[in-house]
């Protein structure tokens, strides 16, 4: 399916990740951290920058790998991107959502 | 004559034997297995105990019985894998070199991980299931229990077998009806994903039973501590949730020999194909069951089919033959839903569960992803299948290693 995100049409999944990171800028991840009512700061940046940066080099993305990453720790991984940060950071990260397998 | 060197005799190292012995025969080959210590436990039956369903004759009998003559056990403690020169190093010094090595050391739980689990309260009001200890201690915890707040809880995953701790729910749920308790206790689902399961459809048809059934479910719950003082555990972000009993399911990990021997990844979980199930640094050990870091379901059904592919693969490998790429995380599970009926799930890598019949399309006689009695019968019937047919590595009829999609509602 598709959404209009920063005046842009985007192919978006389900749940609303972005199914082509391609299709990913600043100002679109500016409006889906508004959508989960959160203003992008500096360290938020640094943490998205980091979660794409996992992912390109296909790292699979959980909370402990992200605590142990020298770049956030746990803690402030809630307090960036309160009550779920994972799932928050990586759909305004415009990545996909992380299977936590099974 | 080359070595074969298993370790591990679990379900998975277990079953690796009874397969290869038939094919790599003395004196071309020698087959070791290695493994401290002198029980096999019937994992599963772990769910059972703690509602006194099942004894602990039931689940445990000694390793040997399950090795063939042909195949050495060596009842000693592992120190070191050498992965660059093709050597185990034992504890007592003693060093053995492989041709092929079959990593099969299996997921334990580290309830260290987590600040306060293991904690004054561990097996008084904080208990795990997922050890034969555990299961014994909460069993003799819930015989004279009086009610309150029953918190089932999963520190992180992956961890083997996924749908237990909501079997335990559904169990607990049925033990404290047929005691005639069930209005003084009050059970709470604590997990770290969104939903009652990982996967949408299973998800859905699970939390609709919990929601029968009276569960309450918190999701999306990272379990920062356990309190022992106030009895709750406390989220990353602030939420407590309190309990009289916490079951918890803590963070899973392999082998701290893998940490030893610097194979495995933060987990200790060691790197290996998903497909030909060979580990990714070194193309002559070979990883099955809990100890591969695959995202595929630590359940024993997982092993079963892993181990009739890496068989192959294998015998493929002797004969410098390419690898079959063909384990697609096929899983295969039956879900304790208490009242003596059960569901059936059956998936893999791509597909999720689905309503359905298995294993014939059409007939079943098991129905996928829905209640029955028959599917209960199943789960029991199993622990005879595991004993008898299973761990001897003799093929299930009609339970194929790659998943069948015909018989299934895929929309």
């Amino acid at each position: 399916m598709e959404k209009t995100i920063a005046g842009k049409t985007i192919a978006v999944n389900e749940e609303g990740y972005l199914t082509d990171f391609s299709q990913w800028d600043e100002s679109v991840g500016k409006e889906l951290a508004t959508e989960a009512n959160i203003d992008l700061t500096p360290r938020h940046w640094e943490v998205l920058k980091y979660l794409q940066k996992e992912q390109q080099n296909q790292i699979a993305l959980s909370i402990r790998r992200v605590g142990k990453s020298g770049v956030v720790d746990i803690k402030e991984f809630y307090s960036l991107f309160p009550n779920a940060p994972l799932k928050t950071s990586t759909k305004i990260a415009g990545i996909p959502k992380p299977a936590s397998c099974i | 004559m080359k070595n074969l060197v298993i370790l591990g005799a679990g379900t998975a190292g277990t079953m690796m034997a009874n397969h290869l012995h038939h094919e790599l025969k003395q004196p071309d080959w020698q087959i070791t297995i290695i493994d401290e210590r002198n029980e096999h436990h019937y994992q599963p039956g772990y769910l059972f105990l703690p509602f006194d369903i099942y004894t602990p004759d039931d689940i445990v009998k000694t390793i040997e019985e399950f090795i063939p003559n042909d195949v050495t056990l060596l009842k000693r403690k592992i120190e070191r894998i050498v992965p660059t020169e093709n050597k185990i190093q034992l504890k007592d010094g003693a060093e053995l070199n492989y041709d092929i090595l079959i990593v099969a050391t299996g997921a334990k739980i580290a309830p260290e991980e987590t600040e306060g689990m293991g904690g004054k309260e561990w097996q008084k009001s904080v208990f795990d299931f997922y050890t034969f200890e555990g299961a014994l201690a909460l069993r003799n915890k819930l015989r004279d229990w009086e009610g309150g707040k029953l918190v089932v809880h999963i520190t992180e995953m992956p961890i083997k077998c996924p749908v237990a701790p909501l079997e335990f729910a559904f169990l607990a749920d049925s033990f404290f009806k047929h005691k005639h308790m069930r209005d003084k206790v009050e059970i709470t689902y604590v997990t770290p994903l969104s939903g009652a399961f990982t996967k949408p459809k299973a998800t859905e048809a699970l939390e609709h039973l919990l929601h029968e059934k009276g569960i309450n479910i918190e999701s999306d719950f990272a379990i920062e501590h356990v309190d022992n003082e106030n009895k709750t555990i406390v989220d990353y972000g602030g939420r407590e949730i309190p309990f009289d009993i916490l079951v918890t399911v803590p963070t899973n990990k392999g082998d701290a020999l893998m940490e030893r021997s610097g194979m495995g990844d933060d987990l200790n979980y060691v790197p290996t194909h998903k497909a030909t199930l060979q580990s990714k640094d070194y193309a002559n050990v070979f990883v099955i069951g809990d100890a591969s870091n695959i995202p595929a379901s630590k359940a024993g059904s997982v092993a079963h089919f892993e181990a009739e592919i890496l068989t192959e693969n294998i015998l493929r490998y002797v004969k410098d033959e390419p690898l079959k790429e063909e384990f697609d995380g096929h899983a295969n599970c039956f879900i304790e839903t208490g009242g003596g009926k059960a569901l059936l799930i059956d998936f893999n890598y791509t597909h999720e569960p689905v309503e359905g019949s298995f294993p014939f399309a059409g007939i079943g006689p098991l129905r996928l992803l829905k209640e029955s009695r028959m599917n209960h019968m199943g789960k029991l019937a199993f622990r005879w299948i595991y004993w008898n047919v299973l761990l001897k590595g003799t093929h299930i009829p009609f339970v194929s290693a790659t998943m069948s999609e015909s018989g299934k509602n895929y929309n």
